[in-house]
């Protein structure tokens, strides 16, 4: 082996002495006295290997008194460093004495900078059944704050949407514009693609089973009244919270984190009337339009499973045109209208109370997604239960 | 220059808390109109906590917070706004709003509150932005500004609105020497030119020793006030050897403050 000398030092061998890491010897004295004499170097892939081995030692002997000899230590890193704290702290815990002898100049000025001082306010640990109570009661509070958050937000944007109303030149319609255009005309495609792909699917299964009866013209039926109905808006105001509400929140978040929305406080703008209006109202208008998209692609879809089982497009027609009456598709829109409604605000709500950093963000995208998909499914329960009982 | 009679903020016996974290405990100051007023002390002692809850962002837990004669702690709804168009705030950040050109973010507090004709507020915007030295990047978006210009085109949309106090959080962090001294300039050009109150958050000394009347140093100890004068005074003779070290940056020899 080919050896290279520097100083008059080997650098091969010292190199190869590095790479065996730190050893740790210990020597039994009597009257209860343990000597772990620490040799080589000790970083944390040695001290790594040797931990278990010292831990094992202290345990089985619990010495009285113990010694650390760190003469011949030629490195130490933090790893090292904490093995040593950790030594000094478990004599402290069983009322033993410790001590180092002969560590370098350098090493006991590290360890000192690393030793960490006692937190003024530690966390105090709590037991399994209070831990859960606690928690459970975190829970509670999180739950009633988001609710009275959720309330003071529909108070906020209701008086908001009034006084817009009232005076529609304080709207900035520019702003509402550009949020229609992307929530609503960018949204065309999706929309007519998924209406589509859900009246052939609703028509081709539905066609399955009442063949055995002979009842296949009835799909018309089936698939206009669910697509007018129900299915149109309820596929349109989902794919508005996936696409729009999780954008809404992302964008709002953002501008909290960015410090915009502190920005628009402190020059006097109210951020609900000047950041939420403007997307709620796009929301409240392009989703009886998307609605009414998803609808007409859904029949056509449908249609084209009709055209397939031999039916003329004209006898499908008819067949539309008898079951669906006005209260059916009017009834739809205002359902589009309401879901339209509560996605922008809850897309809003959850971009408004966005908290600190960029990971809060992603968190009000998927809050916002989740509760606007929730509050869709209570909505569509409550309209069903209000069009049953009004004869709709 | 600064006028020592009567003080355009007060802030009496301010306690700042988040939950039950409190941050700022029992703080009392004034600062007169026309002076360039620095709140400064180490990281996380909670200069911009005192900042948001001066503006109004945040509620204190105790105390008042007098500007111009209002409360703005129990200030109704229209005396707030009243209150708010009398100040101009720029973030760190700058807070510019990232979908808008600086124009535009100039313009939308001349639409909101004043109903001059365009051209006029074409004017204004154009004004503003040459006062900060940005007339070319009107029609820029935030996005495409750097650090130094996005800071002075927040301090021009500061300063649309004429006010009487403009707070500035941090204006010169993470600038390079030279943009930072452009914005000290700039900060004493309009305190002495239009006779603003400053009211700024810093921890940049060159800074501090340029523009600064008077200074408070606050403490995350102690949660109040260590010390409150002019900041050469304070570097030179004051009692507490913190507050020196803190001047002269020294850093503490046990590392363990």
């Amino acid at each position: 082996m080919t050896s290279v000398h520097r100083n008059g030092v080997d650098l091969v061998s010292a190199a190869k002495k590095d790479c065996e890491g730190g050893r740790v010897r210990p020597e039994t004295e009597g009257g209860g006295k343990l000597r772990l004499i620490f040799e080589g170097r000790f970083d944390s892939q040695s001290t790594g290997r040797l931990w278990p081995e010292v831990a094992q030692l202290l345990s089985q002997s619990k010495p009285k008194h113990l010694t650390v000899d760190a003469k011949r230590v030629d490195y130490c890193d933090g790893a090292a460093i904490a093995l040593l704290l950790w030594l000094r702290r478990q004599q402290e815990k069983n009322k033993g004495e410790f001590a180092i002898e002969g560590l370098r100049e350098e090493f006991v000025r590290l360890m000192e900078m690393l030793e960490p001082q006692a937190v003024e306010h530690a966390r105090k640990k709590l037991g399994f059944v209070r831990g859960i109570v606690e928690g459970l009661g975190g829970v509670a509070v999180n739950l009633c704050r988001d609710l009275y958050a959720q309330i003071t937000f529909t108070g906020e944007i209701t008086a908001a949407l009034c006084r817009v109303m009232i005076r529609p030149r304080t709207m900035r319609w520019k702003d509402a514009f550009i949020v229609a255009e992307s929530a609503g005309a960018n949204a065309f495609g999706i929309v007519s693609l998924i209406g589509f792909l859900f009246g052939l699917i609703l028509a081709f299964q539905a066609a399955i089973p009442m063949r055995e009866f002979g009842a296949e013209i009835f799909v018309a039926d089936l698939v206009s009244l669910s697509l007018f109905r129900v299915m149109g808006p309820l596929l349109t105001a989902i794919i508005l919270a996936a696409r729009s509400g999780s954008a809404f929140a992302a964008e709002l978040g953002t501008m909290k984190v960015n410090e915009e929305i502190d920005a628009l406080t402190t020059m006097g703008l109210n951020p609900v009337r000047f950041l939420a209006v403007t997307r709620v109202t796009a929301a409240m208008v392009v989703t009886p339009l998307l609605a009414v998209f998803a609808n007409l692609f859904g029949l056509l879809g449908a249609g084209g499973v009709m055209v397939s089982l031999g039916f003329a497009p004209v006898t499908y027609f008819n067949q539309v045109v008898a079951a669906v009456d006005v209260g059916d598709f009017f009834g739809g829109l205002v359902k589009a209208v309401v879901f339209g409604l509560l996605v922008g605000s809850i897309g809003c709500l959850r971009g408004l109370q966005t908290g600190a950093g960029s990971r809060a963000v992603g968190t009000s995208a998927t809050r916002a997604v989740v509760s606007g998909i929730v509050l869709i499914v209570i909505a569509e329960g409550v309209f069903a239960v209000l069009f049953y009982f009004l004869g709709i | 220059m600064v006028n020592k009679t009567q003080p355009i903020i007060t802030v009496e016996n301010l306690t700042a808390a988040y939950e039950d974290n409190v941050i700022l405990e029992d703080i009392s100051f004034e600062i007169f109109p026309g002076e360039v007023f620095i709140v400064l002390g180490g990281s996380g002692c909670g200069k911009s906590t005192l900042l948001k809850h001066m503006i109004g962002l945040y509620k204190p837990l105790v105390g008042r917070i007098v500007i111009e004669g209002t409360d703005i702690v129990t200030a109704g709804e229209t005396q707030r706004h009243e209150l708010l168009r009398k100040f101009g705030v720029m973030y760190q950040s700058g807070a510019l709003f990232g979908s808008m050109t600086v124009n535009e973010n100039i313009r939308l507090v001349l639409e909101e509150f004043t109903s001059l004709p365009d051209e006029l507020m074409d004017l204004i915007c154009t004004m503003k932005l040459k006062l900060v030295g940005l007339e070319a990047a009107g029609n820029m978006m935030p996005s495409e500004l750097s650090g130094g210009m996005k800071k002075r085109a927040a301090m021009a949309r500061a300063l649309t609105l004429d006010p009487d106090i403009v707070f500035l959080d941090e204006p010169s962090a993470g600038l390079d020497p030279i943009t930072s001294a452009q914005i000290d300039q700039l900060i004493l050009h309009l305190a002495r030119s239009l006779r603003l109150t400053f009211v700024i958050v810093s921890h940049e000394l060159s800074s501090i020793f340029a523009v600064a009347d008077r200074v408070v140093m606050l403490d995350k100890h102690t949660k109040n006030i260590v010390a409150a004068g002019p900041p050469a005074e304070l570097r030179d003779s004051s009692d507490n050897p913190w507050v020196r070290r803190f001047f002269n940056r020294e850093a503490p020899t046990n590392l363990k403050h």
